[in-house]
This record gives structure tokens, sequence and C-alpha cells, in this order.
């Protein structure tokens, strides 16, 4: 019976492929809720009750027994998973629809259908812990997002991206499965069991970061990280949504499931983990600044809060490393608290832009503008992700955040002087990410949707449905939720944290939840006084004492739209200063003595990834070595017979010289 | 209490500064009150909107207000129990700023106009780059007192010996150009300017008008008087009283002695007193820098800001000479 119920959705999302255009959506969202209830209850109950034994399910046999393990860890990545894959269905029905007149339904068809099978192996990475059984699950995640991506395959460079995405994927899966060979070929076991045991017995730091290297891909750590910005903004936006909130947090599992194993050397895995973390997350951030195209500025936040997880689990290690349980505490709370947040502000943010997309067609910050005037929810919607992902009190954000704050100037207060300066080094990075954020945000937020439009695209008011509106506002009330009550989130967390990484939480957790609920305090009187500011200015300023006229020009009296601040101008000072970090290409004809009637000119300016140059840079290399050995390939039979010859001579001389 | 007094001193610090200014440019200068008599003013009258804004433009001032007020609340005034404060409140402190700070230059951009656009481009710049400098330097002095709530900090700051002049001159000397660059005052920009090109904060309220405006107003105010708070937690003695009696002991062994519950009352006074000479001080400082000292180049400012975290970072390793971390 219990097999029948694992292996049901399994069989019932092959239907998808067969059932009427018409009942698909419905369909696709019955089998969706039937996962979400199957694993969500048990998944429920494991985090309730951390201590317990982890629940087994044997799933039969397919290339030896399937058992699907659910501890809490597992647990807590279940229930963030299935929240985001449903609010990205309920979202996906109003985003396809103006699909409907140029995709097929077989293209339907089979896009839901990897939609469903993205969410049954993101499930399974997360619970099965055998290596052959997880290596499957994880190539079928990235081949059903690869489909996904290639939702608009018509697009050439959708479809560059997309194959870009699947290579890069397999090169971290290559990384995976040498770490797993590794691991068994000392201990015997091919998976995480063999993995523990090696852990208990070796030296933990060289397979650590290999396995570190491999998970990094997934998750977007710099310089891993060079897939994310093409392949989010390429996809659909309730795909970007998923993937952005929880796919790449698949990566961050991996690499708690290891840490939970780490025997020795977390003190210098740590301090590793948090250098690459700053470094990511500045970066990240930098880049993101910098950004023209709405989704890839999204997408380079991304990275940016993956560094700041990153941060936090580092510090966890650390903590290990140093036996300071405060600091594991404060450091894997803080960064497993933020993966929850990211992964609701991030796919908010992410439909959002989808629907800006949906109206007018256009991801381009220099041709939008004005567009809260058209979409006023959307708009609010958006400023509302903004914040959260700022680190704005008293949202979500902040709370994670604080976290990780309070555990960095608790590392700084202990241990000797290289720890208290690395902890001032990350602090530093960490406020810097802050002010970062919010220079970043206030553009894509201020230049998106406040003054006017920039160009003259027509804006599809009714582009967007209720349907739409229904996920994000569902998403933005668990947002306001966990900055207001964090208590309620964080003791299950806290609880989890404390069985996986054998400590107890409760000397750090009974001080924490006092400041928190001096912050929810905070956060209420804010509220309370703002609206009463408010409704004071409202009940004074009567409609009748309200003129209304043009934006003071200062003077001048014509003005157009075209004369406002771009999203280049706006990070262009900054763009300036981080001037060796970010590099750019600036398509631009100067205007030469001689020039005594300029023409048109146009300024373009392109940001460009330095990693991405670099990795392009290692592939033309190649190519070109590949080229050169691939004269060899004359087509002519005599050659091919004179390398066969060759080669036994070769081996020949090596047997005699007893080298083989 | 703090707040109370902070509110207090907000009704005559933009007074002071403008006073300090008109003598110092040889001018009798306006009352005291002047700048509060504008706003009232101003509250009482009509506002115009631009018909390119949005609900945004007309929440911000109410939320930047709001945002001040609730910072304020987190400050502690020296040896009173302070209710709203926590491990860590100065984080909170920082980050409703930056809730303020983020909403009001929304607001600027709400208008379409390039020149706000412009403005609102440089407040988020510096605000940007001056955030290192407050979070090193409040992280240096938790790692100096060995706490991380505000009221700890400037409690045990002041009984931490000798070393403490050095790094409360640094600190105070921080908070004042930090005060300098959020209000948007001298080094980095000029509220008297008339171009609206080198403007930075007066360009963000072009057009803001009536309520709005003196709501604005209120939050620069209040704003200056939050800092006054905060500089004055340094200076302002905890225990005046044992300051007063067992100075000499204290100064040679850094002892805490017994405190004497009759010069309680007397001690509170002498708080007060001292923090609004602080205060008035701090507001004099500032007329005279402005009199005295010509606003940067536009683009040396982030080269001035980051200047602020390098000094901090000195702190820091002053810190740690002095907790032994270096050595030991």
């Amino acid at each position: 019976m219990e097999n029948f119920a694992i292996l049901a959705p399994v069989i019932l999302s092959f239907f998808i492929l067969v059932v009427p255009p018409g009942a698909r959506y419905i369909y696709t969202l019955a089998v969706t809720a039937c996962i979400i209830l199957l694993t969500s209850v048990p998944a429920s109950v494991a985090l309730l009750h951390p201590a317990g034994v982890p629940q087994t399910f044997i799933a039969g046999s397919f290339l030896g027994t399937i058992v699907f393990t659910l501890d809490s860890l597992s647990a807590f990545f279940i229930l963030i998973t299935n929240f985001t894959v449903l609010t990205g269905l309920l979202y996906s029905n109003g985003y396809l629809r103006s699909y409907r007149t140029t995709k097929t339904h077989a293209q339907f068809a089979l896009h839901y259908f990897s939609y469903v099978w993205l969410h049954l192996s993101m499930l399974c990475v997360l619970m099965l812990r055998d290596g052959t059984a997880f290596l499957i699950a994880w190539e079928l995640m990235a081949v059903s997002s690869f489909m996904l991506i290639l939702f608009e395959a018509e697009k050439r460079t959708t479809l560059k991206t997309a194959v870009n995405y699947l290579i890069q994927m397999h090169v971290g899966l290559v990384l995976l499965i040498i770490g797993f060979l590794l691991a068994e070929a000392a201990t015997g076991q091919f998976g995480f069991e063999g993995l523990q045991l090696y852990f208990a017995s070796h030296a933990n730091a060289p397979l650590f970061f290999l396995f570190f290297a491999g998970f990094a891909v997934k998750a977007g750590f710099v310089p891993f990280h060079t897939w994310l910005p093409e392949a989010h903004p390429a996809a659909p936006s309730h795909v970007s949504g998923v993937m952005s909130g929880v796919m790449i947090k698949m990566g961050i599992f991996g690499i708690v499931r290891l840490l939970t194993f780490i025997q020795s050397d977390a003190y210098t895995i740590g301090i590793i983990m948090m250098i690459i973390a700053s470094l990511t997350g500045l970066y990240g951030i930098m880049m993101s600044i910098v950004q023209t195209d709405l989704k890839k500025l999204l997408a380079y936040s991304t990275i940016e809060n993956v560094g700041i997880i990153g941060m936090g689990l580092g510090l966890g290690t650390l903590g290990m490393g140093a036996h300071n349980p405060a600091l594991m505490i404060l450091g894997f709370g803080g960064g497993l608290f933020h993966v929850l947040n990211h992964s609701l502000f991030k796919s908010l943010l992410f439909y959002a832009a989808g629907s800006v997309y949906q109206a007018t067609h256009s991801r381009n910050i220099e041709q939008l503008g004005g567009l809260i005037h058209k979409m006023p929810r959307t708009a609010a919607l958006f400023l509302f992700g903004s914040m959260a992902i700022c680190a704005l009190p008293p949202l979500n954000g902040f709370i994670s955040e604080i976290l990780i704050y309070y555990g960095l100037f608790a590392g700084m207060q202990s241990g000797l002087v290289f720890q208290t300066m690395s902890m001032m080094m990350t602090i530093m990075a960490l406020a810097l990410i802050g002010g970062f954020a919010l220079f970043g945000f206030s553009k894509a937020f201020g230049l998106t949707f406040l003054g006017s439009q920039r160009s003259a695209i027509h804006v599809g008011e009714n582009a967007i449905t209720p349907g739409m509106l229904f996920p994000k506002l569902l998403i933005a009330a668990m947002i306001l939720l966990i900055g207001l009550v964090p208590m309620l989130f964080l003791a299950p967390l806290m609880g989890m944290i404390g069985v996986q990484f054998q400590v107890d939480p409760a000397p750090v957790v009974v001080p924490l939840i006092h400041a928190l609920s001096k912050i929810s305090l905070m956060g209420v009187i804010l509220i309370l006084v703002a609206a009463a500011i408010f409704l004071v200015r409202n009940r004074v300023l009567k409609p009748e004492k309200i003129a209304y006229g043009p934006t003071w020009g200062c003077g001048y009296t014509a003005g157009t739209a075209r004369q406002q601040y771009t999203a280049t101008s706006y990070a262009a000072n900054f763009a300036e200063l981080a001037n060796p970090v970010i590099t750019k290409k600036v398509d631009y004809i100067e205007i030469h003595e001689d020039d005594i009637f300029p023409g048109r000119r146009s300024y373009a300016l392109r940001p460009l990834d330095v990693f991405r140059t670099a990795l392009g840079r290692i592939t033309d290399y190649s190519m070109l070595a590949l080229k050169k050995i691939a004269r060899l390939q004359t087509g002519n039979i005599q050659h091919y017979i004179l390398y066969a010859f060759v080669f036994m001579l070769i081996i020949f001389v090596l047997l005699y010289l007893n080298l083989l | 209490m703090g707040f109370l007094l902070a509110i207090v001193t907000a009704l005559f610090f933009p007074g002071i500064i403008l006073r300090v200014k008109s003598i110092a440019s040889g001018r009798k200068g306006p009352g005291i009150l002047q700048p509060w008599k504008n706003i009232l003013l101003l509250l009482r009258k009509g506002s115009v909107f631009s018909t390119t804004t949005s609900f945004i433009f007309r929440m911000a001032p109410a939320i930047y207000l709001s945002t001040v007020i609730c910072a304020l609340m987190l400050l502690p005034f020296p040896g009173m129990p302070s209710y709203f404060g926590f491990d860590g409140d100065f984080v909170l402190f920082a980050y409703l700023l930056a809730l303020g700070k983020f909403l009001f230059i929304l607001g600027a951009l709400d208008t379409g106009s390039s020149f706000e656009g412009m403005g609102a481009n440089r407040e988020a710049l510096y605000s940007m780059l001056v955030e290192p400098a407050f979070f090193i330097l409040f992280g240096t002095l938790a790692l100096l007192t060995g706490h991380t709530s505000m009221q700890q900090i400037f409690e045990s700051f002041q009984f931490t010996g000798h070393n403490s002049f050095i790094i409360g001159f640094i600190a105070v000397y921080l908070l004042v150009q930090i005060a300098m660059i959020e209000n948007s005052r001298m080094p980095v920009d000029d509220p008297k300017t008339h171009l609206e090109l080198t403007m930075i904060h007066e360009v963000m309220i072009l057009d803001h008008s009536g309520f709005d405006l003196a709501l604005v107003q209120i939050g620069t105010a209040l704003k200056f008087a939050m800092y006054g708070l905060l500089i004055a937690n340094f200076l302002v003695p905890v225990d005046a009283g044992q300051i007063l009696v067992n100075g000499e002991k204290w100064l040679m062994t850094g002892e805490k002695g017994m405190m004497n519950h009759s010069g309680a009352g007397w001690m509170m006074v002498l708080q007060v007193g001292v923090y609004f000479l602080v205060q008035v001080v701090f507001a004099a400082l500032i007329g005279l820098m402005e009199s005295f000292r010509a606003r940067k180049k536009l683009i040396r400012n982030p080269q001035f800001i980051v200047t602020l975290s390098s000094i901090a970072l000195v702190a820091f390793i002053l810190v740690l000479l002095i907790t032994f971390k270096m050595i030991g």
C-alpha cells in the first residue's frame, strides 16, 4: 500500500501528456496537490519531532531497493519546495495564457510534465541516501529544468542558454560522481552512508571541497555561477521563481547534509566558506546593480543571497571547529532561515517581474517606467518583495540577516585575533551587501515602476489576471508573518539544527526569542506610527487643499520622459567606483572635431561578467586545441590502421618495460 | 527619557544651526524657533502633487518620519534603562533608518524628474558607502565592551579605563561625520546651494509641498537630535555621582565605587545638563563647520565617505591592541 502511495504521483504524472487540453492545468494542479499532501504531512511531523528516528519508505526496487529517508533536514527543505512549487504552478496558469495562440498543446503538455518532474526530482534529491539513486534524481532535476527553460526554444539565445546550463550542470554532476566514487573506494559504500564513514576516518577538507564545488555549480557560488544570470531570464517567470527560489537551494541542501557529517577540519572549511560566500555576495549584488534586464538583475541578486546563506553556513561550520555552540546555532540558523526567506521574496519578485513582462513584453528597464499607474498591485507587491530582500524591517529578510549578525558578533568576541579579524571582514561585507542591495533595488523598483514610461511600448493592462495576483499575495502574507512573528518559524528550525548538529539550542534560543520579540514589537510600533501619521495627514490634507500639476522641471517646461534618469545612468557612478570588478562594454561613437553636423547617435552600455568572459576564453582555447587534434581524423583508412598499429606498439613497449 | 529629551532638542536644534551660521556670516539671524514656525505653517498649507506621482510619493514622507521616530525610541539615555533595547539593537537602528531612506529615495524617483533622480541616486550611493563605517564602529565597541546592546555598550564603555578616551574620540568624530552625511550636510552636500545639479537632499524634496514637506523637515530635525543623543551617550557620564565623588579613585583604579544615593537626583540634573550641552555644542559645531568649510567636489565624496570606514578600522585595530588580542 505504501509502495503504491509513493509510486502513484509518478504514474499519475504521465497522464499529463494525454489529458485533454482543457483539463490539463487542473489535472497538473491535482497531481501536484497530491504530491504536496503526500510529502508535507510526514515532513511536518519530522520537523516538529526532530529527535525522532528518520522515517523511511521503501518504494520498490529498480537497480536495487529504493529507500526514501525523511529526516528533519529533508523535511525543512521539502516544505519550502512544496510551497514555492505550488505558488509557481498557481501563477503559471495566468502567465502562460498569452502563449496559447503560439504554442501547441504538445508543448504545453511537455512543459507541465517537466514542471511536475522537477518537483518530483527535487523531492527525491531531498530524500534519497543511496548514491546511484541520488545522482539519478539529481540528473532528472537538471534535465527537467532544462526542458522548462526551453519553453521559448524558438529564440536562439534561449536555446543556447539552455544548452550552456545543461553542460554546466553536468560538470557539477561529474564532480559529485568523482566524490562518491572516492568515498566508495575508501569505504565500500556508494552513497551518503559511505560519505559519513569516509568523513569519520579520513581527512575531511579535500573531499568536502570536491563536493562543495559540485554543489556550488547548482547553488551558484562564484565562480561557478555563470549559468545562473543567463538561465533565469531565459526561463518563463514561474520557472525562474521556482529555480531561483528552491532549485538552487538543492545545492545548499547538499552542502548542509555534508556538513552534518564533518568530523575534522571544520575550522578551516568554515573560514574558507565564509571567504567564498562573502565574495559571492559582494560580486552578485555589484553585478546586479549594473544590469538593465530586470530578470537578470534578480538573477544576480540570487547569487548575492546565496552568498548570505553561505556566510551563515560558513559561520556555523567555524563554530563546529571552535566547539562554540552559539556560533553553530546562529550561523546555521541564520543561513537556513535565509534559505526559507529567499525562497519567498525571490519567487515573489520573479512572479512580479513576469507580470511586467507579460504586460509590456519587455524586461529592459531602460524602456519601462511609470508602470505603477498601469499595474498598481503588481507594483506594490514588487515593492514589498524589494523591501524584504533589502532586509528592511519589519519583513522577513531582516530576521535572517540579524541572526547572522548575531553570530558574527558572537564569533568576534570569542576566539583569537585571526577569527576576530575575519569576523570583522564578514561584518563589513554583510553591511556593504546591505547597502548595495538598497541601491540595487531602489533602482529596480524606482526605474521600472515609478516616473513616466521611457518608451512607447504598449502596456497591456488586462494581461494580469487575478489568478496571477493570488499566489503573490500568499507569499507576501508569509513574508509579513515571518517578519512579525519569527519565533513561530524559528523554533522548529532551531530544533532541527540542534538534532542535526548535536548541539543544545536552548541557551542561545532563549535570549534570541527575547530579542526577536523586541524586534516584532518595534515592527508593530513602526506600522502603527506610520499609519497614525498617514491618517492625520489625510485628515488635515483635505481634497480641496490639493492641487495637481506637472513635475517641477527647475524652470524648464518642455521636459520629456526621455530626460529621466535611466537604469544605466543610475548605476553609472557606482560602476565607476567599482571599476576593476565590473567590466563593461560601451557601444558609442564619440563626436569628432570634424563632425560639423553630428547625426543620430546611440549609447549602449553592457556590463560583462568577468567570470563568463574567462570561461568563454577557456572554452575557446580548448576548442582550438581540439581542432588541432581533429587533424588526426583524416578519413583515410590507411591512417586509422596506422593509429591502431602505433597504439599496439606503445602497449607492447610499455609491457616490455614493465610499466603497465 | 532619551526619546522625550531628543524631541525637546529637535525643537531648537535647526534654529541653533541657523543662528550660528547667521552670526558667523555677520547677520543677526532669525529666532531659535523660526524653523519650527515654518514647519507649523507648512502643516496648515495645501499641497501640489505632480501628476506623475503615485501613492509611493504620498506615503514616503509619513514612513520616513515614522522610521526616525522608531529609531529614536531604540536609543538609550545614559544611566536609564531603555525599554526597547535588546542585544544587537544597533542593527535594527541602522536598518530602520535604511527603510526610511529607501522610501524617501523612491519618493524622489516617483516624480520622474531627472534632477530628483540624480539626487536619489547620490543619496543611495552615499548611504550605501557609509553603512560599513557604522557597523565597524559598533562592532568595535561591541568587541571592546563585550556587549551588543547599545545601552550596555555605552554603560560599560565608560568604565573601560583610560583607553576609552581615544576610542571615544574616534567614535564621536565618526558619528559627527556620519550624522553630517546622513543628514546631507556640509562636506558632502550643501543645503544652501542654489544649483539643482549640485544638490542631493534639497533636490529630492523639490516636489514635496505642504504637509508632506513638513513631515520631511520634522524628520530631519529629529534625525539631528537623534545623532546628538547618540553622541551624548558617549559623553554624558553614566554614573555622574560616582565620577564626582570617586573620580580620583576611579581614574586610578578603574574600580566602580558605591553610588551616593543622596546624589542621585543631582546626578540626573547633571546628566540632563551635560546632555543639553552636548546637543548645543553639536548644533553649534555643525553651524560653524558649514560656515567655514567648503563642500567637496561631488566626485570626491565617495572617497571621503570610504575614509570614514578606514578610520573605523583604525579604531578596530586599536581595540584589538587594547584587549591584547593582537599580542596574547
